[in-house]
């Protein structure tokens, strides 16, 4: 799978509290949470963010709460894809299990600005900053996460007999 | 190979007689847990995986603490959704107004996590259970899905750091201090992805609600898991309330750690973390001062006897300072009517405070105590991220019930010495 959009990019320990803050989890409708996605660092994102647009960010991304709610709201705001130095284990694990694309990667994730054109490709690990022309290399994911991530996430994986 | 208690759990539950570091393992679960805001996402995925029936009505436990009672119309609906599914399944577990506590408070004292069990809740305290030396973490709604569906779970074998303890806490220091003082020290990402194994000979004198809150906050370092091997003060804990006999895995003696850190208890000093990370700590020596609006005593963290009983004995006598809301929280029912039978509620009512029915409301800003622009409160509770307790101009300074109780009555960040000398 290819991607491509324009970074938007944050700092280290972005945490769930501020990728969907929890006064809004009294529902858990995807388009509803778009609407208030990042908005306690961030009150433009929700204008700003554009359909395929790649999420930059430090280390230990999406720490704090167990939300799934919080990988919900970045793919029903239109991300494609999110690079980070590092991220917080049970982001990981439910961006996995939703089908929202993140990747590992310290060099992209320190390099690439806020607003260059960026793009990705998830089967391969290589991602471009167009903008500078420079070009980074991510671990790709082991073989297990490869085919719940191409079954659809978890969900889709255990109906076709994947895992059991 | 030589492994880790935590490598020995999931190498059982995984009917495996070894797993290394980085292997990917599909595991036997012994309990599915999830609140009102993560189980309903948990119910729509379980119902497009096309599954009729969870895989053990006995092991699959709701409980209604985060928005409940409830504190608006929408999230009444998050709870009947969930009362609507235990209803239909027949969950022996689902605890509801009335019955239901803190869930990581609950589900200990209920007997229904014990030593050697592998548990997953959709709730990132859920390393909590740790304390009684099971294999416990945190996941997301669709594990949680899958989970009530198949009884198993994939996990990737985490590596370990050791903290091998020393000594003995001195007065007025608990575990919300020591686990303060380690995030402090390895950060928020310290023990990202890795188990943090607690040993040495200091751990028999901690209590467990000692280790409750150090295993609580594990996560608040990154970790999969925090863990204690169980020994005579869990055994004695779980007897007459496990839910089946405890297994105990013990670390090998040559298990490979990828650090090891020693402490002494001894030199622990009450230790606070200033906003907005909770690795931002310093000792009650550097606080300086800092009045606040607000306190907050209660929590998954530090809700259970102990620690309430803790705080009365400070606050027992005196009075909240003026101009400061003081909200405790008992964090299950019997602890809650202990605290009225041993008339713990009236020494807070005199003070001037507030003691609440079981909920996690104001940890998460939910409700029940959430901060206006510009307002700071001291909070025995597990974050303090920016707008975590409300508006994104508050701020939230975490501490031990011993120094929220000291500093409602100061009106600013206090430790005990200072109310009781």
């Amino acid at each position: 799978m290819k991607v491509k959009g324009t970074a938007i990019k944050y700092g280290d320990n972005i945490d769930t509290d501020v990728i969907i803050p929890a006064r809004y989890l009294n529902t858990s409708e995807p388009a509803e949470l778009a609407q208030h996605c990042m908005e306690d660092i961030d009150l433009d994102f929700r204008n700003k963010v554009r359909p395929g647009d790649i999420m930059v960010g430090g280390d230990n991304f999406g720490c704090g709460s167990s939300r799934e709610h919080a990988p919900i709201a970045i793919k029903a705001s239109g991300i494609s894809l999110v690079i980070a130095k590092s991220f917080a284990r049970i982001f990981y694990r439910n961006s996995i299990n939703i089908g929202l694309a993140i990747v590992e990667c310290p060099e992209a994730a320190q390099a690439i600005e806020n607003g260059h054109t960026v793009s990705a490709d998830l089967d391969t690990g290589l991602i471009t900053d167009e903008t500078t022309g420079k070009a980074f290399r991510a671990e790709p994911f082991p073989p297990f996460i490869q085919e719940i991530i191409s079954a659809g996430g978890l969900v889709e994986a255990a109906k076709k007999g994947i895992i059991r | 190979m030589a492994m880790t208690a935590s490598q020995k759990i999931l190498a059982w539950h995984a009917g495996l007689d070894h797993v290394e570091p980085g292997q990917l393992v599909l595991c036997r679960l012994d309990r599915v847990l999830g609140n009102d805001i993560t189980s309903p996402v948990a119910i729509r995925e379980f119902r497009k995986m096309g599954v009729k029936e969870v895989f053990d009505k006995d092991k699959v436990t709701m409980v209604m603490d985060h928005f409940a009672p409830n504190k608006d119309i929408k999230a009444a609906a998050q709870c009947q959704t969930c009362r609507n599914f235990a209803g239909e399944q027949d969950l022996s577990g689902f605890y509801d107004v009335g019955r239901m506590g803190i869930e990581h408070a609950l589900l200990p004292e209920q007997g229904l996590a014990v030593t050697g069990d592998l548990i997953i809740g959709a709730d990132s305290h859920t390393c909590t259970y740790g304390a009684l030396g099971a294999f416990s973490t945190g996941v997301g709604s669709t594990d949680m899905a899958f989970g009530m569906a198949t009884g198993k779970a994939w996990f990737k074998v985490p590596s370990a750091i050791r903290f091998v303890l020393r000594g003995r806490m001195p007065k007025y220091v608990s575990g919300k201090d020591l686990i303060l003082h380690i995030i402090g020290m390895i950060g928020v990402d310290g023990a990202l992805y890795r188990s943090m194994e607690f040993t040495g000979d200091g751990v028999a004198s901690l209590s467990i609600e000692d280790r409750l809150t150090v295993c609580n906050m594990a996560i608040e370092a990154g970790a999969k898991n925090g863990i204690f091997e169980a020994d005579q003060v869990t055994l004695a804990y779980e007897k007459g309330r496990a839910l089946h006999d405890p297994m105990v895995f013990r670390a090998d003696p040559d298990a490979k750690y990828d650090e090891v850190y020693e402490i002494d208890l001894g030199s622990l000093r009450p230790t606070v973390a200033f906003p907005h990370l909770p690795e931002n700590t310093r000792t009650i020596d550097q606080v300086g001062n800092v009045p606040i609006d607000q306190v907050v005593i209660g929590s998954c963290t530090n809700g259970l006897y102990k620690d309430i009983k803790e705080a009365a004995d400070i606050i027992r006598g005196r009075k909240a300072a003026k101009n400061v809301r003081v909200i405790v929280i008992p964090a299950t029912p019997s602890i809650y009517l202990r605290c009225v039978e041993e008339g713990l509620v009236k020494d807070f009512i005199q003070a001037g405070c507030i003691v609440s029915t079981p909920t996690c409301g104001p940890c998460l800003g939910g409700y029940m105590g959430v901060l206006a622009a510009g307002e700071r409160a001291v909070s025995t509770t597990n974050r303090n991220f920016v707008g975590r307790m409300g508006h994104t101009a508050s701020e939230v300074y975490l501490a031990s019930p011993a120094v929220a109780a000291a500093s409602a009555i100061l009106g600013r960040i206090a430790g005990p010495e200072e109310v009781l000398s």
